[in-house]
């Protein structure tokens, strides 16, 4: 029976840091009140002979100490694990970024060589990992407990997961939002392999098109095309370069142009409406389903870099 | 030999009438906590028995239990009935009914026949629930998140949510008139700062049921239009956000934690100063505790949501307030050691139930720690660290705090004593047998067992089987108070008034009180535990 669990993630290292310093929080707190308890009932028992002297009459100084060394511990954890937190968010340069597409009861994974797989997830090592999730049905969650990292993954928006696996290995990945009857099925591998290995995984698993690619195709079969690539009568916003830069919104406020942020665009075009443009676009919410738009979404990613060069 | 013909005043409220009818309609607040406590214990069992085969089902990796579906609507039914028909309704409905006017020294609750029809909806929404329960069941959990519960899950979800519904009703109406009847109906001298904590606990816990139930009634309704009619509220494809379900169920069911575990604050404070015979240390602290954790856990609900995709400046706002209201919680601990130091401590049944509370209470709290730490909680949340966490408090806590509170006031309501070694043999094996249980829980979360499965990778084995040996020790120790509490109504000797030399006024009419609680009013001169002033009443 083992009582430890491996780490296979740079990423985690704080937050079992963090662990361990709740463990120690919690046996020094458990020693004192279990021992404070413990010594009182056997030294004060009703039968016990021993002189109880004077009571104490003035509680307030005892109160105002334990309250303030309570609030003092407690306000420390917690800045420390809102700061592993708030780092664990933010965005790294150079991530390799991963599709996840849940249903019940799989986990669809679409890489962006256009390699697909369900119910495993091949990573590299050393490498920062961005996984860009979403749901078609119920919530569902994507917890790998060697990375100590979890996320819920939801219907009908992107959520994002980064980790940075550093120990080759076969781990477990689990469903663990409740999600329905296979719940318990709805578990798979995440396999982290070094450099060489997932290079030739990649070409022997590679299907030709790669997910930009496959989205181009969409991007003209679903009409994009015609207002988006300058040619249509209609006027739109161009989308070369869109990718990761921030776009100025018609009510005068700024966003970040992220996988988020285009799949929202496209099914409701009409929440976020790019400046000194008209809300013309019509929505796509239940005409394109979450497989197509992970294409389209990768296709547009695609034209930023083309520009950039 | 004259028969000796009692005032109709100084009639036990026991043999004030035997007849079903007189049972069924009374409303005398004693009865009324006696159908609950009736209506309560069967739940507990049922709820009971879907634990003992969750535990059975998890002994081998595949599940003992072949399908899922049956795994998932035994968990659900278990969620379901021990929150809202045994946890909710057990301290503060049925022991609240039956100890606070004789606290009080009222002759019943500001509204008795409001009490009663408490009890009706009670149970009409029990057997709304049963009903679901028994005719297909409902495999949702019992969080109901959306849109698995409205557009995903087979089963009756709309009439089990319409049992909980109904039953909310009847918790708002207790809110109520525990509420105004502390305000009213407290004896000459009875002062607020003279009142037990246990009162102070209660009225803190009637402010929840008063202010939050109704969200959850508004949260129950919207779910329902949802599964029936599609409206769109929290379902993403039709615009909807299932995100916003999340929100407004945990801005009740948090609060309702705290429902259900301030009670049992409460009884501990209580009984510790009883069996310590010591003035409770830190009063007014422990009163303000009460009612400051009643207002701060109505902000701290966005701790259930850190890894579900709201935004980041919530989760750490969330992170910082879990923090503060874990602050009075850790208060009242010190204040119980310093109510021990320099007691002169009995070991009663009652004492050893609450001994074990604070043990058990403060290894749930200190867990909550790690769930309150954000980086911690993202990889701890839905895991059996969860399920050990809160069983701590709700089972390790609560029901401790009930059994406590049971046999603390047993024989003033059955006017019967227990038999005191099996009762104290109980308290431990209670004690021992739950933390058999959900000791390796804590583990198996740290480990990465998520919950809610029917199914579980090997490696997880060992320490599952511990859990269920554990269980299994657990139900026995739970079936004991069943049979000797039951062979004392028949077989126990007689109760004295007072049997614990306790100063409260329930204690100054006889065990079982009359109909009327009190032949005269009661006058109230001194706070309740004042035991320095009654050094020669030690029994």
């Amino acid at each position: 029976m083992k009582l430890t669990l491996p780490l296979a993630a740079s990423t985690g290292a704080e937050t079992d840091d963090l662990l361990l310093g709740l463990v120690g929080v919690s046996i020094a707190v458990l020693a004192l009140v279990f021992g404070l308890m413990g010594f009182y009932i056997i030294r004060y028992r009703h039968n016990s002979p021993i002189d109880r002297g004077a009571l104490e009459e003035k509680s307030f100084r005892f109160e105002i100490s334990w309250t303030i060394a309570t609030l003092v511990v407690f306000f420390g954890l917690f800045i420390w694990g809102s700061v592993i937190y708030v780092r664990q968010f933010q965005p790294t340069g150079n991530a390799l970024k991963i599709y996840v597409i849940a249903k019940q009861w799989m986990w669809k994974i679409e890489h962006a060589g256009g390699q697909r797989e369900i119910n495993a997830l091949h990573v590299p090592i050393d490498t920062p990992v961005e996984l860009v999730m979403t749901s078609e049905d119920v919530i569902h969650d994507f917890f790998v407990p060697v990375f100590r990292v979890k996320r819920d993954v939801l219907p009908g928006q992107y959520e994002t997961l980064r980790f940075r696996a550093d120990r080759a290995g076969t781990y477990h990945l689990f469903c663990s939002q409740f999600c329905g009857t296979d719940h318990s099925n709805m578990i798979g591998d995440v396999v982290v392999m070094p450099a060489k290995a997932y290079a030739d995984w990649l070409t022997s698993n590679g299907a030709g098109d790669t997910l930009a690619d496959q989205g181009k195709i969409l991007f003209i079969r679903y009409g994009c095309a015609g207002c988006h690539l300058g040619g249509g009568t209609v006027r739109a916003p161009s989308l070369a370069g869109l990718y990761g830069s921030p776009v100025p919104l018609s009510d005068g406020s700024t966003v970040l142009a992220d996988d988020r942020y285009i799949r929202d665009s496209i099914m409701y075009p009409k929440q976020q409406i790019v400046a000194s443009y008209e809300p013309i676009m019509p929505s796509f919410a239940n005409v394109i389903p979450e497989n197509d738009l992970v294409r389209l979404v990768a296709y547009i990613h695609s034209l930023a870099e083309e520009k950039r060069g | 030999m004259s028969q000796i013909v009692l005032p109709q005043s100084q009639i036990s409220y026991l043999s004030d009438g035997v007849s079903l009818r007189s049972w069924l309609l009374t409303t005398d607040h004693k009865r009324i906590a006696i159908l609950y406590m009736i209506s309560i214990t069967a739940f507990f069992f049922l709820g009971g028995s879907a634990a003992a085969l969750i535990r059975y089902n998890l002994i081998v990796p595949e599940g003992m239990i072949q399908s899922a579906e049956t795994y998932n609507r035994l968990f659900t039914m278990h969620g379901i009935i021990m929150v809202w028909f045994f946890l909710v309704p057990a301290v503060p409905v049925t022991i609240g009914n039956f100890v606070v006017p004789l606290m009080l020294g009222a002759r019943d609750l500001a509204f008795p026949r409001l009490n009663l029809a408490s009890w009706y909806l009670f149970m009409a929404g029990g057997f709304c629930a049963l009903y679901a329960l028994f005719s297909g069941g409902v495999d949702t959990g019992w969080t109901f998140y959306t849109p698995l519960s409205s557009n995903y899950a087979q089963g009756h979800v709309v009439v089990v949510v319409m049992g909980i519904f109904i039953s909310g009703f009847s918790t708002i109406a207790t809110g109520i008139n525990f509420i105004i009847t502390i305000h009213r109906l407290r004896a000459p001298g009875l002062t607020w700062y003279r009142l037990p904590v246990f009162i102070w606990s209660l009225y803190s816990t009637s402010i929840i049921f008063v202010l939050a139930t109704p969200v959850l009634a508004i949260t129950l309704l919207l779910l329902m239009f949802e599964t029936l009619f599609h409206v769109g509220v929290f379902d993403p494809k039709l615009g909807g956000d299932p995100l916003l379900f999340q929100h407004l169920f945990w801005f009740y069911s948090h609060p309702a934690v705290y429902i259900m575990i301030l009670p049992g604050l409460g009884v501990v404070s209580e009984i510790i100063p009883v069996f310590a015979r010591k003035e409770l240390f830190g009063y007014k602290f422990v009163v303000w505790a009460s009612v400051s954790i009643a207002i701060i856990a109505f902000f701290v609900w966005g701790h259930h949501m850190f890894v579900s995709g709201q935004s980041l400046f919530a989760s750490v706002l969330f992170s910082m307030l879990s923090y503060f209201v874990a602050v009075p919680s850790a208060i009242k601990v010190f204040n119980w050691l310093g109510t021990l130091h320099k007691g002169r401590i009995r070991f009663d049944a009652p004492m050893i139930y609450a001994l074990g509370f604070i043990g058990l209470f403060t290894m749930g709290g200190i867990t909550g720690l790690y769930l309150a730490a954000l980086a911690a909680d993202v990889h701890l949340h839905d895991t059996y660290f969860v399920i050990a966490h809160f069983h701590y408090i709700m089972v390790g806590g609560m029901v401790s705090a009930y059994f406590a509170a049971l046999h603390y006031w047993w024989p003033k309501i059955t006017g019967k004593m227990y038999p005191e070694m099996i009762a104290r043999a109980a308290a431990l094996l209670m004690f021992l047998g739950f933390n058999l249980t959900f000791f390796p829980q804590y583990i198996l979360g740290y480990l990465g067992m998520p919950r809610r499965y029917h199914a579980y990778p090997p490696e997880f084995q060992v320490l599952n089987v511990l859990s269920s040996a554990g269980a299994t020790i657990l139900a026995a120790a739970y079936l004991l108070p069943l049979f000797y509490l039951t062979y004392s109504i028949f077989r126990g000797a007689r109760a004295p008034a007072n049997p614990w030399g306790s100063l409260g006024l329930e204690w100054q009419t006889p065990s079982p009180p009359f109909t009327k609680n009190f032949v005269v009013t009661p006058t109230v001169t001194e706070g309740p535990y004042a035991f320095s002033k009654h050094e020669t009443f030690d029994v």
